[in-house]
């Protein structure tokens, strides 16, 4: 008889829903049907256990261009000679892994004496940079799904990005204090775009791209009295548009935030988010008001977490000094490590850099050792000198996972990884205790 | 497993009365034994030095998600301010918020064996597991923060302890909990409004309960369970001049009640951070202090314990289950604000503050400290805390200790600051000549913090079968040092330090790691039916995680050690 298995956790968005209900076979390799999932939930199920097609071994690149594949222990010993051989290796990801392989991977950079970093550093590193500097005044979801009255996607498109974020956590939801659900909120959406998030919006304020920092700097000049001072059109939007949100916004019982990447990453970056939060501290003088990050993966809030715990730094370490660790966007950060060339081993791991990063970074890291560690194959890869498959955490792996109101949710494993493929916590494992082999005292923690 | 002998130390050891007497103690497989049954195995000599048993601190804030974004939002805390990796130890960043690794190698280097993590939002528990398991060496546990509970608010409202003994009861297992925290009752669910109640008789916003029904309904509660641990309060009104009338309208609330517990405690309310409580006038201007006032009413009561919270003048990261407070505290200094609201249970805030030597109103905070625990009475019942990272970083224990064991060492501070005379003229502290000894000391760092929080059979002294957790100090109580500094240096880096009979700090560095355990309560009461359907119902409709997944898995929780208690109620 096939198998349903209930509050399963999903492994694509920052949503995490964990409600999905998975059939899987008889013999627990295959998953024959989800429920409760968006499509590109669904598909990421569908490709889990021991599925036709998966990669099963490792493989190596060979002289003459071509894959071979090696067993674990040659995978193993090729990555851990490779971080000791190598000056200054890059591991990069973990958008897709879970807390374990992450703090797995905090060992083994650690002891390598190399660099560190998550897809953070090129989605919300920016946002990151806001939060050091004004800090983040947000909430967990089920505040905004029993109190908010009033809800503001800015910069972002869950509609596309975040399939169930609005049925789930903000517009749809019946609440504790929003008992009418969508009928009981007000939904302003601000992009350059009218997205298909905007369709359900009570008001769509099309901000002239690039210029959210002005609109927000007109927001917060009627917040603080200063109506009269700002002119008629401000980043496209008319003056009484802007007076008229800004009442709603101040009338408001209880205001969330959910800002996206069309902040962090257009023209102001960390500044537009900086504002926000002041535009959040703001608005507290009237009412309650919070603010969100909409982040990307089921679990790249992960690493910030984790790290900040091992090191005290969310990402962009550099560990290279092996006694402290530093960090320093725009000089440890992958990117910028890459176009400079400064990487002379990398490790791509539950992301895609090949995919991600642009040309010319690439075409510097494949100047050196290039490792993939992912159950799928991607642009990273194929263009790797070693490719590791891994479980998927969340379908043949579980965990913990941190979703994207930093609220850590228990990841099942529904079905059976084939024969022999560890987890990324248990391959990072094999490297460290290669490397203690290859160099001798372990460090105890 | 090992055996292990230590000679010739100045023993102190409340739990047992020992004032500095010269004994053996001896170590076997893990734990203490009687110093004639160890043959063989290393001998430390510890001649000349005092010896005790590991620290257990009842009130710090070192794993968990508003500690962790205190770590993230400040890379500042981390930039020269950061040890560097010692030969067997991973890397330790950070000062006032330091990484785990970096937090449970400080502790042991003060001779510390056991944390209590004072809040834990229930929803985020797997966090607080997750940072155990990377926190070396400590011995952890940590209690869920539940006094502005939605459950609970109901069903206190309604007076149905046994309901709410159920639901607690399920809580703590479900979370691998210890007891019942309980942060600013109900201001912290009108935070969720932008609300506050600064006194125990304003309405709960919808709720219409008062912070006085709540904090009464859970003594009840914890009794009816009869947990190791009090209730444990941090009450309305903190940190604001005439906070003491607060508090002692809080502490009231207890009178008349007994404890009903088979560990040992004998208080029904630990009031946490009682300096941040103990503020007298009415605004910044006249702002002075209360603690003669707290201590007068505190030294007469059997059935309240409490912890200091002193203020070590450190530039520090704040961060409390108390929302409102931290959104208050950040008018004061616009410095950065972090703010996390959790769905049904609590709020949390993190904001930087800076102690700042020259400001008259952080020096009074300082003495107040000081004041309430040189006039405490019985140092059984108060104790040894900064509310880490709040009052000051936890590293700084040593310094404080200086300052109770060393009149002078205080009156040289409190002569260099800007505002001396304001000060004095706030305070009684410059009239104060006690001068707290090593027992006193043992008692407010060990065997009292771990009575109060019911594991004195197995933390907090030396008895034969209790834990081998051992510190010693390089401190001669027949000799001691003229120089108050040599008493903070002393306690900074413990001659050694023992955990479960192994060596883990010589001569204050960190040489080897332990098995650390996690420490919770597994309350016997069981669930009914209607508590049952309401935590159904409640997670169908209000939550956003689901209800199986919300329990922390067996998995996730590290090296467990559950304390065991049927309800002497049922």
């Amino acid at each position: 008889m096939p198998k349903v298995i209930k509050n399963v956790g999903c492994p694509y968005c920052g949503c995490s829903c964990d409600d999905v209900e998975v059939t899987v076979s008889d013999d627990g390799k295959h998953v024959l049907e989800v429920k409760n999932v968006c499509a590109i939930g669904t598909e990421i199920f569908m490709h889990g256990g021991d599925r036709e097609g998966r990669i099963r071994l490792p493989r190596m690149r060979q002289e003459d261009g071509t894959f071979k594949d090696v067993s674990f222990e040659e995978a193993t010993d090729f990555m851990a000679k490779t971080l000791l051989k190598a000056k200054k290796p890059l591991m990069y990801g973990f958008g897709s892994t879970n807390c374990e392989g992450q703090a797995a991977a905090a060992r083994v950079m650690e002891r390598a004496g190399g660099m560190l970093d998550n897809c953070a550093s090129i989605c919300h590193g920016s946002s990151f940079l806001a939060i050091f500097d004004n800090g983040y005044p947000s909430c967990t979801l089920g505040e905004v799904k029993n109190r908010a009255d009033v809800i503001v996607y800015w910069g972002s498109n869950p509609a596309h990005a975040h399939p169930r974020h609005m049925s789930r956590y903000s517009i749809f939801p019946r609440g504790y204090f929003s008992g009418k659900g969508h009928k009981g909120k007000t939904v302003i959406v601000v992009d350059p775009r009218f997205t298909d998030t905007a369709r359900v919006a009570d008001h769509v304020l099309q901000v002239r791209q690039g210029h959210d920092y002005d609109l927000f700097c007109a927001f917060r000049m009627v917040l603080h009295g200063h109506a009269d001072d700002i002119p008629d059109v401000v980043a496209n939007i008319p003056k009484e548009k802007i007076l008229e949100v800004a009442e709603i916004l101040k009338n408001a019982r209880f205001v969330n935030i959910f800002f996206g990447m069309g902040l962090c990453h257009s023209d102001g970056r960390n500044h537009n988010i900086d504002i926000a939060i002041s535009m959040t501290r703001d608005i507290n003088q009237f009412t309650k008001c919070t603010i969100m990050a909409m982040r990307g993966h089921y679990n790249i809030a992960g690493p910030g977490q984790v790290w900040s715990w091992v090191f005290g730094f969310p990402y962009c370490l550099d560990l290279t000094k092996k006694n402290m660790a530093h960090m320093n966007p725009g000089e440890t950060s992958s990117v910028d490590l890459a176009m400079r060339d400064e990487v002379d081993a990398f490790v791509n791991i539950g992301t895609d850099a090949g995919a991600h990063f642009p040309i010319p970074a690439v075409q510097h890291l494949k100047k050196h050792p290039f490792i993939t560690i992912d159950p799928s194959v991607n642009m990273a890869s194929e263009i790797s000198d070693l490719h590791v498959p891994v479980k998927i955490c969340g379908v043949d792996d579980g965990g913990i996972v941190y979703r994207m109101d930093n609220v850590p949710i228990q990841f099942r494993q529904v079905v059976n990884a084939p024969d022999g493929v560890p987890s990324d916590e248990e391959f990072l494992d094999g490297v460290y205790e290669r490397m203690v082999e290859l160099e001798g005292e372990k460090f105890d923690e | 497993m090992s055996e292990m002998i230590i000679k010739n130390g100045f023993v102190f050891d409340p739990l047992a009365g020992i004032k500095g007497e010269k004994k053996d103690i001896g170590i076997k497989d893990g734990k203490i034994v009687d110093a004639s049954e160890v043959k063989k195995g290393k001998e430390i000599d510890a001649s000349g030095k005092t010896v005790m048993a590991g620290g257990v601190d009842i009130h710090t804030h070192v794993v968990g998600p508003k500690v962790n974004v205190g770590r993230l939002m400040r890379p500042e805390d981390k930039l020269f301010r950061s040890r560097t990796k010692e030969r067997n130890t991973r890397m330790q960043m950070g000062f006032a918020v330091p990484s785990t690794y970096a937090t449970g190698y400080a502790y042991a280097r003060m001779g510390y064996a056991y944390v209590n993590e004072a809040a834990m939002p229930p929803l985020h528990s797997p966090h607080v597991h997750e940072e155990i398991r990377d926190t070396p060496i400590l011995d952890i546990s940590a209690m869920p923060v539940m006094g502005n509970n939605w459950f609970q608010m109901e069903y206190l409202k309604q007076g149905e302890i046994e309901n709410n003994a159920a639901y607690t009861a399920w809580l703590l297992r479900a979370t691998k909990g210890i007891g019942i925290k309980c942060v600013n009752p109900g201001g912290t669910e009108a935070w969720g409004w932008g609300m506050n109640c600064l006194t125990i008789h304003d309405p709960v916003p919808y709720f219409d309960i008062t912070p006085a029904e709540i904090v009464k309904g859970q003594i009840q509660t914890n009794e009816f369970l009869g947990l190791p641990h009090s209730l444990h309060v941090h009450g309305n009104n903190l940190g604001n001049p005439g906070s003491a009338e607060t508090t002692l309208d809080t502490l009231k609330l207890a009178e008349g009640i007994t404890t009903n517990n088979k560990f040992g405690r004998e208080q029904v309310l630990h009031n946490t951070h009682l300096q941040f409580h103990s503020y007298g006038g009415t605004g910044w201007g006249d702002f002075e202090s209360a603690s003669q006032k707290m201590m007068d009413y505190v030294n007469k009561q059997k059935n309240i314990s409490f912890d200091v919270g002193f203020v070590t003048l450190d530039e520090t990261t704040t961060m409390t289950a108390d929302g409102p407070f931290e959104y208050h505290l950040n008018h004061l200094n616009h410095l950065k604000w972090a703010n996390v609201d959790v769905e049904l249970e609590t709020a949390a805030g993190v904001v930087p503050f800076v102690y700042d030597k020259n400001s008259k109103v952080c020096d009074i905070q300082w003495a107040i400290g000081l004041e309430l625990a040189l006039l405490a009475k019985d140092h059984m019942k108060c104790h040894l805390t900064t509310d880490h990272p709040n009052a000051g970083p936890f590293t700084r224990y040593p310094r404080v200790i200086k300052w109770l064991m060393s009149k002078q060492a205080r009156d040289e501070l409190l002569h260099s600051f800007k505002y001396a005379d304001k000060v004095i003229d706030a305070t009684i502290i410059e009239s104060m000549d006690r001068e707290l000894d090593l027992y006193e000391i043992a008692q407010m760092t060990r065997a009292g913090t771990a009575k109060c929080l019911g594991i004195s059979n197995m933390y907090g002294g030396l008895t034969p079968g209790m834990n081998a957790n051992v510190a010693i100090y390089d401190l001669n109580p027949e000799d001691m040092p003229k120089d108050p500094e040599m008493i903070e240096s002393a306690f900074s880096r413990a001659a050694y330090m023992i955990k479960d009979g192994v060596v883990v700090v010589e001569n204050g560095d960190v040489i080897a790691t332990t098995p650390r355990k996690t420490i919770w309560t597994d309350a016997k009461y069981p669930l009914n039916e209607l508590v049952e359907r309401d935590i159904r119902e409640k997670f169908l409709k209000y939550y956003t995680v689901e209800l199986e997944n919300y329990m922390v898995f067996d998995d996730h929780v590290y090296n467990t050690v559950p304390l065991e208690v049927e309800s002497p109620a049922a």
